[in-house]
Order: C-alpha cells, then structure tokens, then sequence
C-alpha cells in the first residue's frame, strides 16, 4: 500500500456496515484507494457503495451506521481519529462535497448569496463585506454572467445547471484542496453537463485540487477522469487509467462496457450482464497507484 | 393451506416461513404477509407495545365487566359514602353516594369504549369520503365540500353539544355525534391533502388509462394510501375525543347520573377534591392511562405506516 | 394500421400570461410497425406529446390520427385497447398498495377480459417474471422487475402502439440492457409500432428507424438513425446533442 506523502488522501480498508432486522448489511467491503491532485473517478451502479464511500470519507455516516477502516488520512492525518468537532472543521476547508440535485441541496428559504457566504465565514474570519465579495467572486468563477441577479436570488429561480454551479460555487468558496463530487451532473440534461463538468475541470485544475468523481455514467467517468476505479457490491473490482478503459480486464467491467447501447456500434441485443458470485465474494483489489 | 405443499423442502414450511416468504403463491398469503410484518415491525417497539397494552386491558375490562366488578355499580350506600382507598371491601374508596368505585370505573370503561368506537367509526370515514372526492374531483365540488367543511371546523365542540343538548336532550348518544360532527374536518382536510399528491401520481394515470372510472380510482387506489394517516391520527386524537366526552360529562351533557362515566365522575368528585381526592383523582388517573394507550399505539403506527414504503426509491 | 400521423400538435398549460407552450406545431408521423424515436432535454415537449396523445393533456389543438382513428378530445375505451403507455419512473407506476396480481387482474378486468385467472401468468413470463413474482407487492420488486410489470401492464389489452416514456432512465445500466432487449423481442413477437421518448441518444438509436429531435417544444429535425450515427445530422441543435452524447471532451468545452 503506498504510503507517497505526495497523496492527499489515504483510504486503506475502509468498512461500511449497517445493522438491520435480517441482519449486518455491508455497504462498502474493505475498499482501498489513495487520491493525489488528480480526476478519480468511482463508476458503479446503484448499491455498489460508491456513494457511501464518498460520505465515509467526510465522516458523514452516522449511527447506525458502522464506519471502520485500518488507515483513512488525509496529508497523512487519521480522519478516523477526529472527533465531531475536528471533522466540521475539515468538511468545507479541506474536503468538500457537490451533490447530484440542487433542488434538494440548496435551502430553498435563503438567497444563494446567503448560502455561499455562509459557506465562507463558516471557516474563515472576516467581515461581511469580505464574505460578500467571495461569494461575488465565486460566482464568476463558475461563469454566471450576472452575479449580482443571482446573488440575490433563490434556489428555485434557478435551471439544474446554473443550481449546480451555484452549488460548486458555494463548496469551493472556503477554498478545499479536495472536492467530491457524487453525481454531479445525473440530474442535468446532457448539454448543460459538459459545461458543469468544464466548469469543475477549470477549478480543480486552476487550484491544484483533487477530485473525486462518483457516477454510475462509464462514458462520463472515463472521458473526464485522469483513473477509475470501478465498483461492484462494495468493493473495488478493477482500477485502471481512464484512457485505458476500453481494455479493461474484469468480466463485470466488460459487462458493463457491453451492456451499453453505442452509437457507433450498432448491436442487434445488448450483451446482458451475468452477475458471478465471484465478483461479490473476492477481496477488494488494491488501488496501486 | 396448499401453499404449505408448495415450497420444494421435504419438510412443511412453519406458519412464520409462510407469511415471510419471498414468493407468495396466493392473494391470501401475500396479503397476511404483509400484516405479518407490520406487525413486526410493531412489536419491536416496545412504547408502542405498552400502548396496544393498556387498550387490550380496557378491551377486556370492558367485555368482563359484570365478572370483574365486585360491586352493583349503582348500589348507594350512604353509611358507607366517601370511604377512602383500601377501607374493606372497597379497593378505590366509595364516593359521595357510598357507591364503589372500582366497579363504577369498571362499568365506566364501556361507556369509554363506546364513545371511542362510535366515533372512530363515524368521523374519520365521513371525513375520508368528503377529503377524497373534494381532493380527487377538484373544481366545484371541491370549493363546496371545503366551504363545508370550513363551517364545522368553525363549531367550538361545546357549544355544539350545548345546541344538541338543547335541541334533543343530554345523553351519551348526543354527546357522541356532537364530537363526531366537530371532529370529521380534520380528517377531511389530510385525506384531501394526501389525495392533491397521490393524483398526480403515475401509477393514477396507469389506471385511468385503463379506462377506470373516478368511483374505481377513488376507492380502490386513493382510500387504500390515505387509510394510514387515518389511522394514525384518529389514534393519536383519541385522547381529545375522550377528555371531550369527559369534559361534556364534567358538564353534565353527556352520560347522565347515576352513569358511571368517567368525566361524570371527576364532576361528582370535584366539590371533595380537598378532602377526599381519590374520588375525582382516580377516574382522572383512567382517563389518563387510556389516553396515553392510544397516544403510544399512534406514535408507533405513525412508524409502521409511515409513507417511506409508497414508492420512493 | 397501426400507425401515428400527428399534425400541427400544439400543446399549453395556463392561461394568458401565465401560458406554458410545451409543444409548438409538432408534426410527425409513424408508419404501422415502426420503431420511432423522439429525442430532446427536459422541457423539449416529447413526453408531453405521448400524454396529449392519451389524452391525459387538457389542453391541445391540431390533428392526431392514431391507428386509424381521428382523435377527439375525449378518448373511448377502445383506444386504450389499442394504444398503451409505458411511464419512465417505476418506482412512481405502480400502486404501492396493490401486488402484481392485482394490477395486472384489474388491467385485465377493466378491458372486459373474462379469462383474467390465464392470462396473468401469460403476461408475467412474457416479459420474463416468473411466478414467484405474481403476488409480490412493488416494494419487494427491484427497478427493472418492476418496469417489466410496467410493461406487462401495458401489453395486457393487447395493443397494437406502445408508447414509451423514457423507460430505462431510472435503471442501472446493465439493467437498462435487459429491459431494451425485452422491448425489441416483443416488438417483434406482437408486431408492434413504438414511439420512444428518451434524453439518451444511443438508447434510441438501438432501438429505433428514425428520429425526431425537439427542443422548446419544436420538432427541430426529423431524421433516420443511420444519419444520425453517420454524425450527419443538419439542424445546429442535433449536432449539439450528438456531440454532447458522446461524453466529456475537454478540446470542445466552452463556456
């Protein structure tokens, strides 16, 4: 397991278990990765612990939720460690998080100036008039061209696109190094992605950031990413380069490239995915990077 | 039962494994499946189970009244009156007129029943049926049945009571459809709510486009969803409807002396409060624990039933 | 036959100044036994044409003839044996309340089938569920199960158009595979003529001839598959959803 002090982020063993009546149910199963300053990407479909191994980076998974890990650090720093009080601090300053529908992320009852500056003054001092220009600034940072109209305006004035820009907006304001994204742009139509997805890509590189991307979309994961690590019932089955992606190796990862319907492949049936048991069963494969 | 055949084990499954199973084979099964596991989920919450308790126990006082009561209910005994809890013979102490109390509340409990009962029949349905076809048929029929609704829930309950009272004369049967009349716009307004949601849902516009009528839409697919808030209000109301019973009983409008209704009671015993507290106390103390049954058994339907199992992912 | 012509469909919501047009004079037309594909982003009108052609649409003027009949604004009973709607959210098509059994017996019922107690197996194995599926209530179905239902529901009066709402967009994509390969077998077995309504490029080019692309609730081109996968679409907007589709490119992102 490489121990590079140059990763941001260090995940070995990472365990999410939920007690239920029929017993524990886990969630995430001993996934290990790290994250430098680059695009990660975690593809999986629904249940396969993505989502929950973005929260259980953050700390977010509470009781009953039962979250272990041998080694979760970040610049080296066991996160696990933290308490409550620590992680707030490290949620918004150092890791932040964009989710997939502004609809239901944004507080509808309070101006999107309201929400980013509150973003900012949340980890940083200052007065208002400060907050205020950040929130000016990060809003022309993800390219709204009337800031101040917005500034003033409520979440549900706003398309999918421009709630998720707000939304990135507002994450990045207290300036994080690291940004998950959990399916940022599944809730936005198609040509409105690729300009969130420009507007993410711009940040991240301009700031020298890492970022996490979870999505369930092969093709968007592997067009943006720089590595993927694909996901299947809580553990990693396969990590490859994203470029690399058409010669993945795992049968689930075929699968699922073949399942898919392409314009320019017409097929007469889409292979159907065999799930094996196998792919359940077998240890999480290790994320050498 | 065939389905006990059906499963490919050698051996018969258990009643458990049939109404658990993962493939019911017949309406029937699929059915008490699924009450199976509200009950379930019921039975591991253990307020909610002290509530169901405590309602069982006034089921059962009220059924074996005439066994468990160990005096005549009405049987004055004025050498005897105002004896205080634990004197012989007495287990409660007598009241103003030397009659036992313990049996009174024991025969009081069938009165309490019966205004629970009477009025969880008669609102919550009238309620139902006025909310769904108002929320379902919208326009006009809307407008009136809510304007209709605005003016019962403008009645204060005592004062409509006073008016029956007047009009037909005091009675337990009176007081019931007084609180009936006053409590039905509640109901009316959440099952109107809920059917605004469900209507646009599209498992609605499925059936329509089978053809189905309005009648069909409205009872087989609307009143099955609204029946759990139902449900859990009326339990959680019926707390107020029987403080309402005995509160129009206090007043003396409702069940008449020598009845032995609980709120009558706590009236005959308030000018002793001082003195000889338990013959108002502990009537109080009964409408008190019934009160709080129904209020456990609500909270934990509210759980069972909630609306995290109509659909959403 | 079976086929759609639709003319001039203009489709609203509101009055006066609060008027939403969602679909501006949308032409179109379906020939009998074809697979027709309707392509657009939320708000382009498509899945507001399949429910005025319901008639689950107040609202509308301009001229529809579906299989062979001139629609009106009230919709006969009989049209619905012909024509039957596949809904894009299975989570939110079935009742929560009623097992597969009894949406697929009232189907039945409703369309005055007497012989309900075959049929439903029949249906059920036709988009293949087992019996073990019959009396199961929709929370213990998953995504695609309960799309097939969906399906099941739909092909019970046996129609001759199936219309369909976006019906693999909710569901993973290796189930999104079986449900499309599903939909082909029976459009082959039943000889049926869909129109297909999806946001996925790709979705409707494997499972459809020709393509309508809207946008603003206007029918901006109308093309066949084979242009479209030659990347030769005209209209500005159909090469933008073509380009779009084919995933992030960082050389193209502008802002």
């Amino acid at each position: 397991m490489p121990n590079d002090s140059n990763n941001l982020i260090d995940v070995e063993d990472l365990w999410v278990k939920f007690p239920t009546r029929t017993g524990m149910f886990d969630a995430v199963r001993g996934v290990s990765f790290s994250l430098g300053k680059e695009r990660l990407g975690i593809v999986g479909e629904s249940g396969s612990g993505k989502s929950m191994t973005g929260r259980a980076l953050l700390r977010l998974i509470r009781k009953p939720g039962i979250v272990t890990a041998k080694r979760m650090s970040l610049h080296g720093e066991d996160l696990m460690a933290k308490s409550e009080r620590q992680m707030r601090k490290v949620r918004g300053q150092q890791i932040s998080m964009v989710m997939q529908d502004p609809k239901f992320s944004l507080n509808p009852v309070m101006t999107i100036g309201e929400q980013i500056m509150e973003a900012y003054s949340l980890h940083a001092k200052g007065s208002k008039k400060a907050a205020k220009e950040k929130a000016l600034e990060m809003l022309r940072a993800v390219s709204i061209r009337d800031p101040e109209r917005v500034f003033r305006a409520y979440p549900h004035e706003m398309s999918g696109g421009m709630g998720q820009r707000v939304m990135i907006a507002m994450m990045l304001a207290p300036d994080p190094e690291i940004l998950i994204a959990d399916e940022p742009t599944s809730a936005l139509d198609v040509s409105v992605q690729g300009q969130v997805l420009s507007i993410m890509d711009k940040l991240v590189e301009e700031r020298g950031m890492g970022l996490i991307l979870i999505s369930h979309d092969l093709n968007l994961v592997s067009s943006f990413c720089d590595r993927v690590l694909i996901m299947y019932a809580g553990r990693i089955v396969e990590t490859c380069r994203a470029d690399q992606l058409q010669q993945a190796q795992h049968p689930y990862t075929r699968g699922l490239l073949n399942s898919l319907p392409r314009l320019d492949q017409p097929k007469r049936r889409l292979d159907v995915l065999q799930r094996e048991a196998s792919w359940r069963d077998a240890s999480s494969v290790v994320d050498a990077s | 039962m065939n389905s006990l055949e059906s499963s490919s084990e050698s051996q018969p499954q258990s009643l458990r494994e049939w109404l658990l199973s993962e493939a019911p084979t017949s309406r029937r099964q699929a059915r008490m499946g699924s009450f199976y596991q509200g009950w379930l989920a019921l039975k591991s919450n253990n307020l909610t189970m002290i509530g169901l308790g405590i309602l069982l126990f006034l089921l059962f006082v009220a059924l074996f009244a005439p066994v468990l009561a160990p005096a005549d209910p009405f049987a004055q005994n004025l050498s005897n009156r105002l004896q205080p809890p634990g004197s012989e013979g007495h287990l409660l102490g007598t009241d103003s007129l030397g009659r036992d109390i313990l049996s009174r509340l024991i025969y009081g409990s069938r009165i309490t029943l019966y205004i629970v009962t009477l009025v969880a029949l008669i609102a919550p349905v009238l309620g139902l049926f006025v909310g769904t076809v108002a929320g379902y048929l919208g326009g006009w029929v809307d407008s009136i049945l809510m304007r209709i609704t605005d003016i019962f829930l403008a009645f204060p309950r005592l004062v409509l009571a006073l008016a029956f009272v007047a009009a037909l004369g005091a009675g337990i049967e009176n007081a019931v459809i007084a609180i009936s009349l006053t409590a039905w716009p509640p109901y009316a307004r959440i099952a109107r709510a809920e059917t605004l949601t469900i209507r646009r849902a599209d498992y609605i516009s499925a059936v329509q486009l089978q053809g189905a009528g309005p009648l069909r839409i409205i009872s087989k697919h609307i009143w099955p969803l609204c029946i759990s808030s139902l449900i859990v209000r009326v339990a959680l109301d019926m707390a107020g409807i029987i403080l309402a019973a005995a509160g129009l009983g206090f007043l003396g409008l409702g069940a008449q002396p020598p009845s032995p209704e609980w709120g009558a009671m706590i009236s005959e015993g308030r000018k002793f409060l001082l003195d000889f507290w338990w013959v108002a106390t502990i009537p109080g103390l009964a409408i008190f624990m019934v009160s709080l049954g129904f209020n456990l058994l609500g909270d934990g339907l509210r759980d069972v039933l909630d609306p995290k199992d109509s659909g959403d992912a | 036959m079976s086929g759609i012509d639709i003319q001039k469909l203009n489709v609203w919501f509101g009055k006066g100044e609060d008027r939403v047009d969602a679909v501006i004079d949308a032409t179109l037309k379906v020939a009998s036994g074809e697979s027709f594909g309707l392509v657009g982003e939320s708000g382009s009108g498509k899945s507001t044409i399949l429910r005025a052609m319901m008639g689950l649409v107040p609202d509308y003027s301009g001229h529809m003839v579906v299989a062979d009949e001139s629609l009106t604004k009230k919709r006969a009973a009989s049209f619905y044996k012909k024509v039957q709607m596949v809904f894009q959210d299975p989570y939110a098509s079935l009742h929560p309340r009623h097992s597969v059994d009894q949406v697929l017996s009232e189907t039945l019922y409703l369309h005055g089938y007497k012989d309900i107690d075959q049929r439903v197996p029949k249906l059920l194995s036709d988009v293949g569920l087992g019996g073990a599926f019959r009396f199961r209530y929709p929370h213990q179905l998953s995504g695609g199960q309960r799309q097939r239902v969906a399906i099941a529901r739909a092909l019970a009066p046996e129609p001759k158009i199936l219309l369909l709402d976006e019906p693999t967009s909710a569901l993973d994509v290796s189930v999104q595979a079986e449900i499309l390969n599903l939909l082909v077998d029976l459009r082959e077995e039943h000889q049926l003529t869909y129109l297909m309504v999806s946001h996925d490029l790709a979705v409707v080019s494997h499972m459809c001839e020709q393509i309508a692309v809207m946008q603003h609730g206007k029918v901006v081109e109308i093309l066949s598959v084979e242009d479209m996968r030659k990347m030769q679409p005209r209209h500005e907007y159909s090469k933008h959803l073509l380009t779009s589709s084919l995933g992030y490119s960082r050389q193209s992102a502008d802002l």
